[in-house]
């Protein structure tokens, strides 16, 4: 039986993407969750996942295509059809890790994923270079502009000395600038928010971490910001209205809680990635997941799934920003937790006023769906974990 | 190792947590955070970098000690030089 892989939407702002590469060729195996291939969109280049086993068939388009959401990109084949003796192998094995003995039309091993930055990608588009065929330099392996310039046998040119500091290779400011407009307007236009704020005490969270980071080196050290998706995450599980999305004006809870966590891109612009499972993570697999998120944010490479399926978001100002912010719903979630930054105010403790680290949070809610009591009952739900953070 | 050289390395792994300020000319007394952007993730893999890469203790609580490159240059040398006759903790 022969499907066929669409190109997929990576959110509600994306109407068309170009194919910049294939990570797997004809006859390739693919897992559920492996990149088939990597789309430039408005938010960068970006890994697009398949969705079930599969085997690469034909390709429909070529590299360079740009085509609408929904266009097939590659035929996909039944992964039971074919090669059934591979069975023996074992999962275990994993899918590359021998190369097909049938005579397959496959010329060599292709990798199975290359990493490549945007900008690498874009000049051996250029140059008319093999990027299958190169060794990386970077981390992970990863094929760098200097391994390009290097195999293009050109010395690096120096930049132009009026050139613009670019973010980040590969992607286009202007166009996410229009994304973000189209989700927001849209989200403005069709979902009626109601917003609660809450000053919540973070001082226990705030010396908790202290005491924790002082033990442990750079690398193992936790954020503050860790602390505040995982309670969301957790608290969210007694609150199912506020996580999932709307279909046409229903709702569609999620039994999974993926956060997806706003990240500026400097230079301008934002994606808020999810953290799949985020309330299964313990402290710091989050830690590792949120900073690869933002390694990614800032290097290129978020894979699709990570674009287009977060169930809820939480946008949070950091050290440097002003005491609240109200976010806006990202369409078709349903709900958006926002938090200002920490900072020493007079509180009230047991009648006196002492100074504490207080942060205000804030719940965006989409009133078709839930209701202001039910949002009042999370966020004080949320201060309770909060001071508390040996339960997180 | 010299001030000069502990700075370069400094700003080498700066430009490696946020390539866009390769471009840029960053004084040595300007705040990083403030002027250039860099949030807690950013100053945070910059940290780590630093303590990787040249083995020397840096306690959160330090942090205000390395806002410009100047003064996390002056901070460093001197951890430097009071870690030579000590392994780094890790």
């Amino acid at each position: 039986m022969t499907d066929v892989y669409r190109m997929p939407s990576l959110g509600s702002d994306m109407e068309a993407g170009t194919l910049i590469e294939w990570a797997k060729q004809p006859g390739d195996r693919l897992h559920k969750g492996d990149t088939i291939a990597v789309v430039e969109t408005q938010k960068g280049a970006i890994e697009v996942e398949v969705f079930h086993d599969a085997v690469m068939g034909r390709p429909l388009i070529a590299v360079g295509d740009k085509v609408p959401v929904g266009t097939p990109m590659a035929e996909l084949e039944s992964a039971g059809e074919r090669r059934t003796e591979r069975r023996s192998a074992g999962r275990a094995a994993g899918v590359h890790a021998e190369q097909p003995k049938a005579p397959r039309s496959t010329p060599e091993p292709i990798p199975n994923r290359l990493r490549i930055s945007p900008a690498a990608r874009r000049l051996a588009e250029e140059r008319g270079i093999n990027l299958a065929e190169m060794t990386g330099s970077g981390p992970d392996g990863a094929i760098v502009l200097a391994d390009v310039r290097a195999a293009a046998g050109r010395a690096e040119p120096p930049p132009p000395a009026s050139a613009q500091s670019t973010p980040r290779a590969g992607l286009d400011l202007a166009a996410m600038r229009r994304a973000i407009a189209a989700a927001m307007s849209r989200s403005k236009r069709e979902i009626p928010h109601y917003y609660l704020a809450h000053d919540i005490d973070l001082t226990a969270a705030t010396d908790w971490l202290a005491g924790r980071n002082a033990e442990r080196p750079p690398d193992r050290r936790l954020l503050m910001g860790v602390l505040l998706i995982k309670a969301v995450a957790v608290t969210l599980r007694a609150f199912p209205e506020l996580n999932g999305f709307d279909r046409d004006g229903r709702f569609e809870p999620s039994a999974a809680i993926h956060v997806g966590s706003a990240t500026a891109i400097r230079g301008g612009g934002l994606v808020a990635p999810a953290i799949h499972d985020a309330d299964q993570l313990g402290l710091d697999e989050l830690m590792a997941r949120l900073r690869d998120l933002v390694q990614r944010v800032r290097t290129g490479g978020l894979r699709a799934s990570e674009l287009s399926d977060p169930t809820v978001t939480v946008t949070s100002l950091g050290e440097r920003g002003v005491e609240r912010l109200y976010g806006i719903i990202y369409p078709p979630q349903v709900a958006i937790v926002g938090f200002g930054t920490p900072a020493l105010r007079p509180w009230v403790v047991n009648g006196d006023i002492v100074a504490r680290t207080v942060v205000t949070a804030t719940l965006a809610a989409d009133h078709r769906h839930s209701d202001g009591h039910r949002g009042a009952l999370f966020l004080a739900k949320l201060a309770t974990r909060l001071m508390e953070p040996d339960t997180l | 190792m010299t001030r000069d050289e502990i700075s370069a390395i400094a700003l080498e792994e700066l430009t490696n947590v946020a390539p866009d300020l390769a471009d840029e000319a960053i004084p040595l007394d300007a705040d990083l955070r403030e002027e250039f952007d860099l949030d807690s993730m950013d100053f945070l893999n910059w940290i780590t970098a630093l303590h990787k890469r040249l083995g020397v203790d840096i306690p959160e609580l330090d942090y205000p000690k390395l806002a410009s490159l100047g003064a996390a240059a002056d901070y460093l040398l001197r951890a430097t030089e009071s870690s030579q006759s000590s392994p780094p903790a890790d």
